[in-house]
């Protein structure tokens, strides 16, 4: 049992740390979003390329560094810390590891061009009546020769405007809410019949309701098994889920960090807040949150090896706990901060925003609790 | 960054399991099964079989009488006596005053008392709450005034934990009254049986005789038991609060206590299904669990993380609060589950009676486990007091 990280992990994390510190700052972050493309190429390809950092979790055998979940863990806390926009989720956590799990020719093509930073993929899996069923899919592809044709409607799907690929569920075959039948692809997000009608989120990213009108689809387009893809799509996501806890942890420290550093400045009644007790506790009890959403996230991450039911229950437990502790300690920075807090001006507000999001993101406290609970408390 | 047991650690683990299996007093099995109060010498029993197996002390240094074990192992230690419900040993020799000792006490004291603590020959109690100090500690008023080579202790202490079975204690006394409040105590060690010591029992909400008032009257100490130096007391108290802390975080045994929850919430009915399919209560236990679960890893963090080996730091304030929380949540969903049988005062088997107590077995001390455990966020510095720790020692306010 060792909770240490090695150099190499230390390295990745002071690195990227660096970069984003001289890059990132909060008000270059608001200029990448109010710009029309709503990010900045240039710090993707310097991921890339100068820092190898999208390289950091796949094998060797693919150019990347050797690392896994724990790397994807490291790189999504920095990134939660300056509360970046960037695309790492989907194109390495997501299709990086749903190309790890399926290997092959389709594996050697595309994660050399997303450690490159030349490919961006973004995950079509919600549907607007699916809520956190993975299995709830309207969305259907056909047999047709070779090929498939491919139609349906996927929702908020993060990072879509900038994608040069898709990875989608779909149904092909099965009724609507079957465990059988569904099948995951990853297309070319270019291909005609594909319809997007883009927009902002309320967490600074972009994303883009999907049609598929008629979309043909190569055949090797098929990642899996047809018709049995909902255990590697449950796997893919549980990998997401852990990131997404990982990211919260940045994401949350920051709101508590600030907040600590707005109390000690803030005065009212000739003192600064933070000499009131019943403002210091509240700031204790948000620290708690935090290095129990840090403990959670590490829990999680080592947990995603296990078979899958161990491997459910100890995610949803971390998501759960993540959950929770995101809307505590983002509700509680705003009170803090008082009327600041409430308006676009400072990062605090930017940060609640995007732990908001991350609440329900690859499902909410209750929806994990719930799945905990079926598999690990039967009567 | 790994959790898996080495080959090594699991033959360690089949050896703890194996000899708690072998060596685990029957009789206090079936006492602690019964829900009995359990005595001096049911303690005192698994005290010394772990001392005769040289583990009764994991967490001293080997030179002292520790075991030189691993994180993990002493991990595995705890897991596996919490899995196999062996009592918990008394904290206040092992855990608290034999580290305070071999950390500050002379080549003389460690000689004199760490064996007898190792061995379970002294019982030792903590003279540090008083009627006027409670959080505020560093207010308190026991007087020990130097009288050639002895110290005259006068004054009165409170909640003294088994002082009624204790040979010794470990008093904080003012020793100089005009020093600022902290700089002006000192460690004693004192003989119970001193004369001028008086122990009033003071019984709790369960009915059970626990703590104690410890009244000091005239009572002579010879300054070779005062540890560390006269009016240093305080580092000696602050360096014991951190190390009771990190115990009270009780991961294992709540493990364990969730297990049992299970077990009830699966007997007893609720309506025609088990109490755990009741939607309610079964979100309570599932949140519990992953609040342990929460609680663990930030412990294991702690055990074998970066900072593995450099002790306890404030960040143990968060263990404590986190830990005595889930403690008495875990009662509260006992007594919760056992139902109208939460009501029957159960005191335990009187000598001869054989008449079997009033509802199942697992109801008789929910209610009294439950009043008592509420102890568990107001002592060791209540939790309202860890968080002035955190706030000032780990966020810098």
């Amino acid at each position: 049992m060792d909770f240490t990280y090695t150099e190499t992990q230390d390295m990745i994390r002071d690195t990227l740390s660096r970069f984003l510190a001289d890059t990132y700052g909060f008000e270059t972050r608001q200029k990448f979003i109010a710009s029309d493309a709503g990010r900045d190429p240039a710090i993707w390809t310097a991921l890339a390329q100068e820092l190898g950092m999208l390289g950091a979790s796949f094998a060797e055998e693919h150019g990347g560094l050797g690392g896994g979940a724990l790397e994807n863990a490291i790189i999504m806390e920095e990134l939660g810390k300056v509360i970046a926009i960037e695309p790492y989720l989907p194109t390495v956590v997501i299709a990086g590891g749903a190309l790890k799990a399926v290997g092959g020719a389709q594996a050697n093509a595309l994660i050399p061009e997303i450690i490159a930073g030349n490919a961006i993929v973004a995950f079509a899996y919600a549907e607007p009546q699916s809520r956190y069923d993975l299995a709830n899919l309207k969305t259907s592809a056909k047999k047709d020769g070779v090929g498939w044709v491919l139609n349906g409607h996927k929702g908020v799907v993060y990072a879509a405007p900038w994608a040069t690929h898709l990875l989608v569920t779909v149904r092909t075959g099965g009724g609507q809410r079957g465990h059988d039948g569904v099948s995951l692809f990853l297309i070319d997000a270019k291909l005609p019949g594909i319809v997007r009608r883009d927009y902002p989120t309320v967490d600074g990213n972009r994303a883009s309701e999907i049609y598929f009108e008629n979309v043909a689809i190569p055949g090797d387009a098929l990642l899996g098994q047809e018709g049995d893809g909902l255990p590697l799509i449950e796997q893919i996501i549980d990998e997401a889920t852990v990131a997404v806890c990982a990211e919260a942890t940045g994401v949350m420290q920051k709101l508590h960090e600030g907040t600590l550093e707005y109390t000690q400045q803030r005065k009212q009644f000739g003192v600064p807040i933070a000499k009131f007790q019943v403002l210091q506790h509240r700031m204790v009890d948000m620290f708690m949150e935090v290095e129990q959403a840090r403990s959670m996230t590490i829990m999680g991450t080592l947990k995603l090896d296990m078979p899958a039911a161990a491997r459910m229950a100890a995610v949803s437990a971390a998501k759960n706990k993540v959950s929770r502790g995101a809307k505590f300690v983002g509700q509680n920075a705003i009170q803090t901060h008082g009327g600041i807090g409430i308006t676009q001006e400072l990062a605090i507000g930017h940060y609640f925003k995007r732990a908001t999001m991350i609440e329900g993101q690859f499902g909410s406290a209750d929806y994990h609790m719930e799945r905990y609970e079926r598999l690990v408390l039967a009567e | 960054m790994d959790m898996e047991f080495s080959p090594e650690d699991l033959a360690f683990q089949k050896e703890v399991r194996d000899f708690i299996a072998e060596n685990y007093p029957a009789d206090l099995r079936g006492k602690q099964d019964e829900g009995d109060e359990l005595t001096k010498e049911d303690f005192l029993a698994w005290h010394r079989i772990l001392y005769k197996k040289g583990w009764v002390a994991p967490a001293w240094p080997v030179e002292y009488g520790g075991t030189g074990w691993t994180p993990t192992q002493r991990f595995i230690f705890s897991e596996e006596t919490a899995r196999a419900d062996c009592i918990r040993l008394m904290p206040f020799g092992l855990a608290m005053v034999g580290p305070v000792i071999y950390t500050f006490g002379t080549p003389e004291q460690k000689a004199r008392f760490l064996p007898r603590i190792l061995s379970g020959e002294d019982w030792w109690c903590q003279g540090y709450s008083e009627p006027g100090s409670g959080s505020d500690l560093a207010s308190l008023r026991t007087v020990a005034v130097r009288d050639g080579n002895q110290y005259v202790v006068n004054g009165q202490k409170t909640w003294t934990t088994m002082a009624q079975y204790a040979d010794w204690g470990f008093f904080l006394v003012r020793t100089d009254k005009d020093a600022k409040q902290q700089e002006g105590i000192s460690f004693l060690l004192i003989d119970m049986k001193s004369p001028g010591i008086t122990v009033r029992p003071i019984i709790t909400l369960g009915g059970e005789h626990e703590v104690n008032e410890v009244f000091l009257e005239d009572v002579r100490v010879p300054v070779d038991q005062r540890v560390y130096e006269e009016n240093k007391g305080w580092t000696c108290a602050k360096f014991l609060l951190a190390h009771e802390r990190t115990g009270i975080a009780g991961v294992a045994s709540s493990k364990r206590g969730v297990e049992r929850v299970k077990a009830i919430a699966r007997t007893e009915l609720d309506g025609d299904q088990p109490l755990l399919a009741n939607p309610f209560f079964k979100r309570k236990l599932a949140e519990l669990e992953i609040d342990l679960t929460a609680l663990e890893f930030t412990e294991l963090r702690g055990l074998a993380g970066p900072n593995a080996g450099k002790g306890p730091g404030p960040e143990s304030s968060l263990l404590k609060i986190k830990g005595s929380e889930i403690q008495q949540r875990l009662t509260e969903l006992t007594l919760e589950a056992v139902g109208h049988y939460g009501a029957p005062y159960f005191r335990g088997f009187g000598e001869g009676d054989n008449e079997h107590p009033i509802g199942p077995d697992y109801a008789h001390r929910a209610a009294p486990t439950y009043f008592n455990m509420r102890k568990t966020t107001i002592y060791g510095g209540s939790n309202e007091i860890q968080r002035n720790i955190i706030a000032k020692m780990v966020l810098g306010l």
